[in-house]
């Protein structure tokens, strides 16, 4: 474990500046700033909002407030995922000169680009915090799992870009692929809609390790109950994410430099 | 380890030529390809894989500066690569005792969007210094480069000099146990360059171990007291630097031995005495220049011509026999003539060339000419700059009570 992460640890420093020059690079010379943090999953939810509208039409139930606030609290979250994938699976082959050309432990590339899109998160976090006070959504002591979900999303997010990363260094159409797979995940992962809705086979649903997560900032935040039982499985697979795919990367980081 | 700071032992690198299969469609028929192919004998090379380094080994003490030289692609990159963790070695073991930095691209951290400033800070994070040493050495590092005007502009809007001396100046501050320098130094102007060097000469004497690539052999011999010759990925020589460069040099002779059917020829141009064979001598000393000329047949009206350049080819200097004094040279069939000039060297630091003809006398005709024969270097001091050393002196420096000279003008131009 010490020696996984002892490379990060030695050289946290570099990591906080790579992260911040991410986010500043993002917020200079661009007339949007700070609203960028919140595009992403402004549209998601727009668009979540679209799809709920839709579905409410044809059961013939009117609109709920807490649906709306169910999807917001699930497209944070998501913008999160997705653009960290993005963001990570691109850092190596676009800092390629530094790969070539100065020696650091390399996985803090793509750990920095996690890092700056956490800080977006953080921004839409808040904002939302605001939106759900507003909405009145009310508080309970569920809220004590906020943190908990938190860490998981990011681990589970960290050990994926990790692995892409380093994916798409050796292969160029990595990235073509995961952007597909990435498009159309939101069709299999609950941020437009519950789990629950697909009755007996909301299970299957929760195969996807983010699905629980999801669903499990939606019923603490939104409905004050618990997260579901397959979060135990979600937090292995994203424990088995960081550490699995620290280690994976570790052992092709040797092979960046002469093949990026 | 004990005593070494650096040590490559037994290092082999393999690279490919061409693309390996850069796409997942191209690696699944190669990995199947693979799995019904014998593989090749360990340590062998398969289908256009070549070695870039064959057994390297070689090791730096601590506080040394070892140099190393060699042509386009004998490896010296690579070395600098496996020497700073980049790259890992096919076979063999690289050991670097303490903590490593290399200065081989200055600038390469560098976000063009980002000011001077900030760049620092990330530059600095990325050569492997801690946030509060950045801010110890900020003060240095700004004023090492001269940029303190500029460092709230975006480094997009740097001319190119002075984005390599934001890098460098910020690479040079590391502080390292260990530093690797890959032609670096050739950045910026005359005055930046100065400045670069003494910086190396700063870190060489508080005790770091140097490793340095160059193709400024001046640089190389003024700085590294052993040095090593890389050919084609192999170890030609590894030895004091004067022998080295010599060895490096003279490679040009045994190309120039292989027309030796001309009727008369240079047969060697040489510096000093067998005894002292030295390439770098200090400003205004006294050297000898050896001219040796073989004949096959019998020659008459000859006279010998040396000429200095300088390191761009640029003529400073040039003597011959026939206007020192002596009357035609003659030379019989299968005869040899030695003729040593004794030159005082008032150049002033730098890199020189010698070239040396064999002229008729009356008609300048050459019969042989041999260019860039050898090369020598000058040390020189500080205080003179260009080609020639005017061997100069402060003669007077005074105030003069005329009050029709403004008094700035008088002190800016004693200051100069």
């Amino acid at each position: 474990m010490s020696e996984l992460l002892g490379g990060i640890i030695g050289r946290r420093d570099l990591l906080r500046a790579l992260a911040w020059r991410e986010i500043r690079v993002k917020y200079k010379q661009s007339v949007m700033g700070m609203l960028w943090a919140i595009l992403m999953p402004a549209v998601i939810v727009f668009a979540g909002v679209l799809v709920r509208y839709g579905f409410a039409l044809v059961s013939g139930s009117p609109l709920r407030l807490g649906d709306v606030m169910s999807v917001s609290v699930r497209a944070v979250p998501w913008a999160f995922f997705v653009s960290s994938i993005r963001f990570g699976m691109t850092s190596l082959v676009g800092n390629s000169t530094l790969v070539t050309k100065i020696y650091f432990p390399r996985e803090i590339l793509p750990l920095a680009a996690v890092v700056s899109q956490f800080v977006d998160f953080a921004i839409a976090g808040a904002l939302l915090t605001i939106v759900l006070a507003v909405a009145r959504v009310g508080v309970s002591e569920q809220l004590l799992w906020v943190p908990v979900l938190v860490v998981l999303l990011v681990l589970m997010t960290a050990g994926v870009a990790l692995v892409l990363a380093a994916g798409s260094l050796f292969f160029r159409d990595v990235k073509y692929l995961v952007e597909v797979i990435l498009t159309f995940a939101i069709f299999f992962t609950p941020v437009f809609y519950e789990a629950s809705m697909f009755g007996r086979w909301s299970s299957l649903l929760m195969v996807n390790p983010i699905t629980p997560l999801l669903e499990g900032f939606a019923n603490v935040i939104v409905r004050h109950t618990p997260p579901p039982a397959a979060l135990g499985y979600s937090a292995a697979m994203a424990l088995l994410a960081f550490f699995g795919g620290l280690h994976v990367f570790q052992r092709v980081e040797p092979y960046f430099a002469e093949s990026v | 380890m004990a005593d070494a700071a650096l040590r490559c032992s037994g290092v082999y690198k393999k690279f490919r030529k061409g693309e390996l299969y850069d796409s997942l469609r191209d690696l699944v028929p190669a990995v199947t390809r693979r799995l019904f192919r014998r593989s090749p004998p360990p340590g062998g090379l398969a289908e256009r894989e070549f070695w870039a380094l064959q057994d390297v080994s070689f090791d730096v003490r601590h506080g040394e500066a070892l140099g190393i030289v060699g042509s386009n692609g004998a490896g010296k990159s690579t070395i600098l690569k496996l020497l700073s963790r980049i790259m890992r070695p096919t076979r063999g073991a690289v050991e670097v005792d303490g903590r490593l930095s290399a200065l081989i691209e200055v600038s390469a951290g560098f976000h063009p969007d980002l000011t001077g400033r900030e760049n620092i800070f990330l530059h600095g994070a990325i050569l492997g210094m801690t946030r509060a040493e950045i801010k110890r050495r900020f003060d240095a590092i700004v004023a090492f480069s001269g940029l303190e005007e500029f460092l709230d502009t975006p480094v997009k809007r740097y001319s190119s000099g002075m984005f390599a001396r934001l890098g460098f100046s910020v690479s040079a501050h590391v502080e390292p146990d260990v530093l690797i320098v890959d032609e670096v130094l050739s950045v910026g102007d005359y005055l930046f360059q100065q400045k670069c060097y003494e910086r190396m000469n700063e870190v060489l004497s508080s005790g770091a171990t140097v490793v340095f690539v160059s193709h400024n052999l001046r640089a190389v011999s003024t700085l590294c007291s052993r040095s090593l010759l890389l050919e084609r990925g192999r170890v030609v020589e590894i030895g004091p630097t004067n022998e080295i460069l010599r060895t490096y040099l003279g490679r040009g002779q045994d190309a120039r031995a292989q027309q030796a059917d001309k009727d008369i020829r240079i047969t060697d141009v040489s510096l000093g005495s067998p005894a002292d064979r030295r390439v770098q001598f200090p400003t205004d000393s006294f050297v000898d220049i050896t001219v040796e000329v073989t004949a096959r047949t019998p020659h008459d009206d000859m006279s010998i011509v040396i000429g200095i350049a300088d390191d761009n080819q640029y003529p400073v200097f040039d003597t011959c026999t026939q206007r020192l004094g002596a009357g035609p040279l003659s030379l019989a069939a299968g005869e040899t003539l030695r003729c040593t000039f004794r030159v005082q060297l008032r150049l002033a630091q730098g890199t020189y060339h010698v070239n040396a003809y064999v002229h008729r006398y009356v008609t300048q005709q050459a019969y042989d000419r041999w260019l860039l024969a050898t090369t020598f270097f000058v040390a020189g001091t500080t205080a003179v700059r260009g080609v020639a050393n005017l061997i100069p002196s402060l003669h007077r420096c005074e105030k003069t009570e005329s009050p029709a000279v403004p008094c700035a003008t008088t002190e800016a131009a004693v200051a100069d």
